[in-house]
């Protein structure tokens, strides 16, 4: 693997994310970290003019082995010593600590996918343990909620939230829900997705493949989901010319094609005997054989062959080659292999609202990351600890940046990454929720998640069913989509009308509200508690006595006082505060 | 169970509420002009229709047609009312070509969907740092916020996923629609008197999130709600109704989605909705593009151009309002394996007409195989620049990004001389 590294920015770039120590071929670690303590220290800075340090910023990004403890303890403090740093350059202060009320709201979203329980509330807020916040991560970490909000998220990366025809969204969640409820090594799950074969039920992990295999396009839509997906780089314009801004050549597009030529789908199809057609049966993935050359079209019109070849490593391909396994195999290999940072990156991204580069998913020496010397750490810690995800997350959410309000403080408004700023994460970003995140929390807030009744399956048709009036798909030949859902009118009107809100503000015995005011207390205790169980936090006086009034005013006219609580209740699940993750 | 209705509650005291509630968008000082003005609307309020085709149409087979070329497909060109040939399955469209013209020498680098339809939309390129508005978003900015008697939004996508409002910010977002033209959970109900009692509890709570400095999201959510109560209270909402339309006016546009999304567009206009974008999709014909150009979608796009351009210039409204049609690239002049076309964006069309520019031409050409462009080829800010001076809105206007940024109107591209003359 050592001829030609030295030939192409891109090559040097790879070779420090896999290797993590060697510099540009000039040796031993020591002189890495010279020349890291040597180079610009102002990592953190706004993107402007970075362009021509990357370079410094990807050699400064090496990582001495020695410093890979996998103590837990070390690499959180060592996250917050990159996190400082960034502050101290850019002579901000952070934002003070977030209550626990607004924490705890803030780690429920984002692992278990909703927000927590009035009970879960009301015990924490009373918890005296100092150690209360690391014993809460513990236990949502292994919390079903963990399985189904990150099948979730994945299910939607993989195949989207409207999976094209003929490809099983029960199968791929199947394989999700292993993967995160036993904590596989993501090595393995990546290895698995890239090169699965068989029947889409049987082993979900085909949905992937399937997804991107909707037409005949010579695996090209695989190539580019792979690569963007997995490893962070994007390479789909070079299908058709040399990237305009980053190292990526047309020939490697076609190289990485190549690995993908010998997976065909096969759809079978059965007799229906009550409609009396042939209808959909199973689809499945297989190995076919693949003899041809790849060609492929340069802009001048003439054809180019290639060999399968991934970077620089080109594969020994006989005809009996199990190409995908190749690929996949050479995905996972290495010491800090391009798939780590890619997960790295993207977790950070999950819990921050930001990545280290933005987008999260186009790394690379063209888009310098904005804390490199963490984002390596954390990839070669992530590696070395068997690609463990829970532990990864474990890291990332103890470190202090995680813990500080969302409220800006006096000294950090330059930190705005929504203004196109490199995030610093000095005030925790306001993260829109996601439309299951909503989904889910309304049907917490409401009690509706004890009512029991329906099962997983059905509760899980009904959530699809809801969540299919936001998906908006390109009508390309990529199945890309779009959400209507972030921020607009229809997803206001939603709110404000739909049936979801409707339902969980009803009064019906059974209903929340129902119980709430059948609960002994006065106006305010009934009045705090539904503040609590939707925005987790009391009210404020002027709060409180808004909606006391509100009640009176209602009593003046001897009307049902339950109308005003249900008025109370609407407005808090169409508040700013309740859809926003803060 | 009761529900106290307090009497004489109307569309007036929501707005008064919605008013006081948020400072941003003053509700109350446009209700005095609103019914006086709403005979002005009608006429010339200048808009833009925008036919976004989703994935790429094969223009070499629509409008810049290559007889006699290794390249030239199954199709034949026909002559038309105007001074070009189109294909020989837009008969219709032919018809009308004296009102349009073709651009047959775009350039834009980009055939990759995402990367396409952001710069066709945008006029510029992706670039991590910032997010470009959608046209749509220009003009719901430039000409929306003039219109004071415009309730609903002033940026309406029918079945288009028309991209971000980007640093314009949320208010001026497409607002997405399905041809039928139902809006979901916009009816206000029996419970109309209660909205008042809601808003006004929502509004405390709003506002102690938007005074906690969280940024401009928790502003902009208040905002949208803002809109969203204009929608569900206005008459306006008729706009919509494609339904309330004749049976020969539905006949003459298309029953499918693209042609009652035209005549939605067309509904709106009338109500004053400056942009307007209508897609329609499955253009990515990697396989057997002649069958399915012929059989499916030019029929289907040939009727809905040509009932659209027919009918704005019979009401009089052709000469403010511009259409423009184009899709994130064009396709390889080059006929694939699979009797397909595939992304292509060093050569190709744009249709653009209405507005007051000129129609009837095709502006600049390919050479004999379509695969570059022959002469001055243009990018997509010149049709946004062309678009902008057809709307009047000045080519000099400057947007700040966020970061205080200047962005030129369209990229700085330059409307095109042989259209606006």
């Amino acid at each position: 693997m050592q001829s030609g590294w030295d030939t192409k920015r891109l090559w040097r770039w790879l070779l420090l994310s896999v290797t993590g120590l060697a510099l540009l071929g000039q040796g031993p670690f020591t002189d890495a970290v010279s020349l890291a303590d040597a180079a610009d220290k102002r990592s953190a800075k706004p993107a402007a003019g970075a362009k021509t340090k990357a370079r410094s910023r990807a050699a400064k990004a090496a990582v001495p082995r020695a410093a890979l403890t996998g103590s837990a303890r070390e690499i959180v403090d060592f996250i917050n010593k990159q996190i400082r740093q960034g502050w101290t350059d850019n002579e901000i202060e952070p934002s003070a600590v977030a209550a626990d009320s607004e924490w705890i709201r803030r780690v429920h979203l984002d692992l278990v996918g909703a927000i927590p329980p009035l009970e879960t509330v009301e015990s924490f807020l009373k918890d005296r343990d100092p150690a209360k916040r690391t014993k809460l991560i513990d236990n949502l970490l292994d919390d079903p909620g963990y399985v189904r909000n990150w099948t979730t998220v994945w299910s939607n990366l993989l195949i989207g939230r409207r999976p094209p025809r003929r490809t099983s969204r029960r199968g791929m969640r199947q394989f999700l829900r292993e993967v995160f409820a036993r904590n596989r090594p993501w090595n393995k799950v990546v290895y698995d997705l890239v090169s699965a074969e068989g029947h889409f039920e049987r082993n979900g992990a085909v949905n992937y493949m399937l997804a991107q295999m909707t037409m005949r396009d010579d695996g090209v839509q695989a190539t580019a989901k792979t690569t963007r997906l997995f490893m962070g780089i994007q390479v789909q314009c070079t299908q058709c010319h040399n990237h305009p801004f980053n190292d990526w050549k047309q020939d490697q597009f076609w190289q990485f094609n190549n690995f993908f030529r010998q997976a065909r789908r096969v759809d079978h199809r059965k007799y229906d005997p009550r409609s009396g057609r042939m209808v959909d049966d199973f689809s499945e993935l297989v190995f076919t054989d693949f003899s041809e050359k790849v060609f492929y079209e340069q802009r001048a019109g003439t054809l180019q062959m290639v060999e399968p070849k991934f970077f620089d490593t080109p594969v020994d391909a006989k005809p009996e080659t199990d190409l995908r396994k190749e690929l996949a195999r050479l995905m996972i290999a290495g010491q800090n292999p391009l798939i780590a940072q890619a997960m790295v990156n993207r977790v950070w991204g999950h819990f921050f609202g930001y990545g280290f580069t933005k987008p999260i998913d186009d790394m690379g020496p063209h888009n310098p990351a904005t804390h490199p010397e963490l984002l390596e750490r954390l990839s070669l810690e992530f590696v070395k600890a068997g690609f463990d995800v829970k532990q990864l997350i474990r890291w990332v959410i103890n470190s202090e940046p995680y813990h500080v309000t969302s409220r800006v403080g006096g000294d950090n408004k330059v930190d705005n990454p929504a203004a196109g700023e490199a995030p610093l994460f000095s005030h925790m970003y306001v993260k829109s929720m996601e439309a299951e995140q909503l989904y889910d929390s309304l049907i917490v807030a409401t009690g509706a998640h004890k009512a029991g009744g329906a099962g997983w399956e059905e509760s899980e048709q009904q959530r699809q069913q809801w969540l299919r009036q936001f998906v908006i798909a390109f009508g390309t030949d990529e199945n890309d989509e779009t959400t209507t859902f972030n921020g607009t009118i229809p997803q206001a009107l939603m709110m404000m009308n739909g049936e979801l809100v409707q339902k969980a503000t009803s009064a019906e015995r059974g209903s929340y509200l129902n119980r709430v005011l059948g609960e002994r207390g006065s106006d305010t205790v009934r009045i705090r508690r539904l503040f609590l169980s939707t925005l987790t936090r009391e009210p404020t006086r002027r709060e409180s006595n808004a909606a006391v009034q509100l009640i009176q005013l209602i009593k003046a006219k001897k009307g049902d006082p339950v109308s005003a609580y249900q008025d109370l209740f609407w407005a808090l699940l169409n508040s700013n505060e309740f859809i926003f993750n803060h | 169970m009761r529900i106290p209705t307090p009497r004489g509650m109307n569309r007036r005291h929501f707005m008064r509420h919605m008013a006081t509630s948020a400072a941003t968008v003053p509700a109350l000082q446009f209700l005095s002009d609103l019914r006086t003005h709403a005979a002005d609307i009608k006429k010339a309020q200048k808009a833009c229709i925008l036919m976004w085709m989703g994935g790429g149409p094969p223009t070499i087979d629509i409008w810049d047609l290559k007889p006699g070329s290794k390249n030239g497909g199954e199709f034949k060109p026909i002559d038309t009312k105007g001074d070009l040939q189109i294909s020989e399955h837009m008969p219709k469209t032919a018809m009308q070509m004296d009102k349009l013209s073709v651009v047959r020498s775009m350039s834009t680098r980009e055939a990759d969907h995402g990367r396409g339809r952001y710069y066709l939309h945008t006029s510029f390129v992706p670039n991590p740092t910032v997010v470009h508005p959608t046209f749509g978003s220009v003009v719901s900015r430039e000409l929306g916020a003039k219109r004071p008697a415009l309730e609903i939004p002033s940026f309406v996508s029918v079945n288009a996923p028309s991209g971000s409002p980007g640093f314009m910010g949320a208010r001026h977002a497409p607002f997405v629609v399905g041809s039928n033209g139902q809006i979901r959970n916009a009816s206000l109900g029996d419970d109309k008197s209660r909205l008042n009692q809601r808003l006004r509890m929502l509004s405390v709570i709003e506002t102690n999130f938007i005074n906690s400095k969280r940024g401009e999201s928790p502003k902009s959510h208040k905002e949208i709600y803002q809109k969203a109560v204009n929608l569900m209270t206005s008459e306006q909402m008729a706009a919509f109704k494609v339904d309330e339309e004749s049976e020969e006016m539905k006949d003459l546009y298309g029953t499918g989605g693209f042609g009652q999304g035209l005549l939605m567009a067309r509904r709106l206009v009338e109500t004053g909705v400056p942009f307007i974008e209508v897609g329609m999709g499955g253009w990515d014909l990697h396989n057997n593009v002649f069958t399915t150009l012929r059989d499916q979608r030019l029929p289907q796009l040939d009727q809905g151009i040509a009932a659209l351009t027919q009918d704005l210039s019979q009401r009089g409204m052709l000469d403010d309002v511009v259409l423009v049609w184009m899709g994130e690239f064009g396709r390889t002049p080059r006929i694939n394996g699979n009797v397909g076309r595939d992304h292509w964006a060093a050569s190709w069309s744009v249709m653009v007409g209405g507005g007051g520019l000129k129609g009837g031409q095709a502006v600049g050409k390919t050479d004999r195989d379509g695969t570059r462009v022959d002469g001055k080829a243009y990018l997509p800010g010149d049709i946004w620049a062309t678009v902008s001076h057809a709307l009047g809105i000045p080519s000099k206007t400057v947007h700040r990004s966020k970061r205080g940024r200047p962005m030129k109107l369209a990229n700085g591209g330059v409307a095109i001389k042989e259209l606006v003359g």
